[in-house]
């Protein structure tokens, strides 16, 4: 395993991405930081910058102001980048599928690493998907 | 003095949701202040155009995550308007309606105090109350099923019963709630750092509040006693006693001290909804929607939300029209916010209890702009950046 994948794994930060969400799912990522689930343990923080960040997490049915906006912000993440979808809306746009404003899914717009079904998925599922895609980077690092 | 403007957002650290606001300052004071806001519009209401009447209340639902169930019941309720007398909603269903809304304002208010102590570097006030939040949705999961998106309202009555052997330990918590929020009212109040940091700052006045026509806890703090639920009492509101929560100052301070005590007021409202509700059916059996026009406005944690729906004799309805307390409150940080400096906009901002994702039922666009053009696009903002840049190279000198 390189050293770069090696330290981004140890302790993750987390950079959250509103793309058009109903607040659910983004209070949901900051009910993980409380005291009741506190995702610090795991070395997890949410920085305030794309650019401190290793994992991008996305919330919310894409609508057409943000796509060039979230396109940016993953340009300007240092990469690698997990990106996390949260939500059936960045899943699948879940009930907005039919919406004018929503035309995509956020896997077509950038690659997506994880995804987390839920209308909001509970914070448990949270610290899960997260914690599966850690272990899951390090077996493939592994098997090269 | 030169005029600088330093944007915020729309994706910062701040606030969950994405927003713009330019601020223009002179030193450290601002003078003026542009908001641009339309990166949460989803088009719910031309959504609900496509859905049937008992769909709609999901939609609606999805609003916004907070108000989750302010929106649903404002909906019901202008359906039930249409209905008049055809519908009558029992008893045992207004009660529960009560304690759903009731429980929403304690999660959302004990969410807003936590957040202000976030905005404030007061890390310790949000990590107290997220705590303590936590209770609040325990109680939701056991009496409905769901941490958020309780899906409890239907045209008629409530989807769901209480079941008879949760109550008696949903009130013993809320009970030990009720000792927290006691500790956190004297935190607040009797903490000089807080004082220093809010006392005077984004100073509302009664008649910048009326002006603007501001709702809820924004204009309750600045002395208007402006309530839905005592001005057009609905569910079991009349039936229970509770105090409309005032205070005259207008700013900052008084804002978190009419959440805390409000917070207070509705966790005895829950109780005694829960002590005096009576046995019977949950809801009234709805046919069909005859054709008219219905409105429905209840009191949201952020203020009054007012649902319009207009009905064809179809069973879908063929207008369907939002409007969110934010909607009326946001305007009024052009009154708190100029004057004041950069160090106090975040808490100004955050003050009114903003929700933008509630708002945003139309994009915004320049009115004067013949092409409707949205005010900010991303080239324009590139260009502004760059013209900063020119600026300040030609300040330092170089090149």
């Amino acid at each position: 395993m390189s050293i770069k994948l090696k330290a981004l794994l140890k302790s993750p930060w987390v950079f959250h991405l509103s793309t058009g969400s109903c607040n659910n799912c983004d209070i949901e990522i900051l009910d993980c930081l409380t005291p009741r689930f506190d995702i610090e343990r795991f070395g997890m923080v949410l920085v305030g910058s794309i650019r401190h960040a290793d994992v991008l997490v996305c919330t919310g049915s894409v609508n057409r102001k943000c796509i060039p906006r979230i396109k940016e912000i993953y340009e300007q993440a240092p990469k690698p980048v997990i990106v996390v979808a949260i939500g059936e809306c960045s899943l699948s746009r879940g009930m907005f599928i039919n919406s004018y404003n929503c035309p995509v899914p956020l896997d077509k717009i950038i690659p997506v690493d994880v995804y987390i079904p839920g209308c909001p998925p509970k914070p448990e599922a949270i610290i899960a998907g997260i914690a599966k895609a850690i272990e899951k980077i390090k077996a493939n690092a592994n098997k090269k | 003095m030169a005029k600088t403007i330093i944007p915020i957002g729309p994706y910062h650290p701040l606030q969950e949701e994405p927003e713009f606001f330019q601020l223009v300052v002179e030193g450290e004071k601002i003078v003026d202040a542009i908001a641009n806001i339309g990166y949460n519009h989803r088009g719910i209401e031309k959504l609900s155009e496509l859905k049937t009447f008992d769909q709609v209340a999901f939609v609606v639902e999805r609003i916004c995550g907070i108000c989750s169930t302010s929106h649903p019941l404002a909906y019901v309720r202008a359906v039930e308007d249409i209905l008049g007398n055809d519908c009558v909603v029992p008893e045992r269903a207004n009660y529960i309606r009560t304690i759903i809304a009731e429980l929403e304002r304690i999660h959302s208010h004990l969410l807003w105090i936590g957040l202000a102590g976030h905005f404030l570097g007061y890390n310790t006030v949000y990590m107290w109350a997220w705590k303590e939040r936590e209770t609040v949705l325990d109680i939701f999961e056991e009496l409905s099923g769901n941490r958020n998106n309780y899906a409890m309202m239907r045209v008629g009555g409530v989807r769901r019963d209480f079941e008879e052997k949760s109550l008696a330990g949903v009130i013993t918590r809320l009970n030990k709630l009720i000792d927290f929020v006691q500790m956190i009212k004297k935190a607040v109040l009797d903490d000089p750092v807080l004082h220093a940091r809010l006392k005077g700052v984004g100073v509302l006045t009664k008649q910048d509040c009326i002006d603007y026509c501001a709702l809820g806890p924004t204009a309750r703090a600045s002395g208007i006693a402006n309530d839905v639920r005592k001005d057009d009492p609905y569910a079991a509101y009349d039936k229970v006693k509770w105090n409309v929560i005032t205070q005259i100052e207008g700013d900052v301070f008084a804002k978190a001290v009419v959440r805390i005590l409000e917070t207070l007021e509705s966790i005895n409202i829950v109780i005694e909804c829960m002590q005096k509700m009576p046995k019977g059916p949950i809801y009234d059996n709805v046919k069909d929607i005859p054709c008219g026009e219905g409105i429905g406005h209840i009191e949201a944690p952020r203020g009054e939300c007012f649902h319009y729906v207009r009905s064809d004799g179809t069973n879908r309805p063929v207008r369907h029209k939002v409007r969110a307390p934010t909607y009326m409150n946001l305007p009024t940080y052009k009154e708190a916010l100029i004057g004041e400096t950069i160090s106090d906009a975040t808490i100004i901002l955050a003050a009114i209890d903003p929700c933008y994702c509630c708002t945003e039922r139309v994009t915004v666009i320049d009115a004067n702009n013949k092409k409707n053009k949205t005010v900010y696009s991303q080239q324009d903002l590139i260009k502004l950046s760059q013209r900063k840049t020119e600026q300040i190279r030609a300040k330092l000198g170089a090149r």
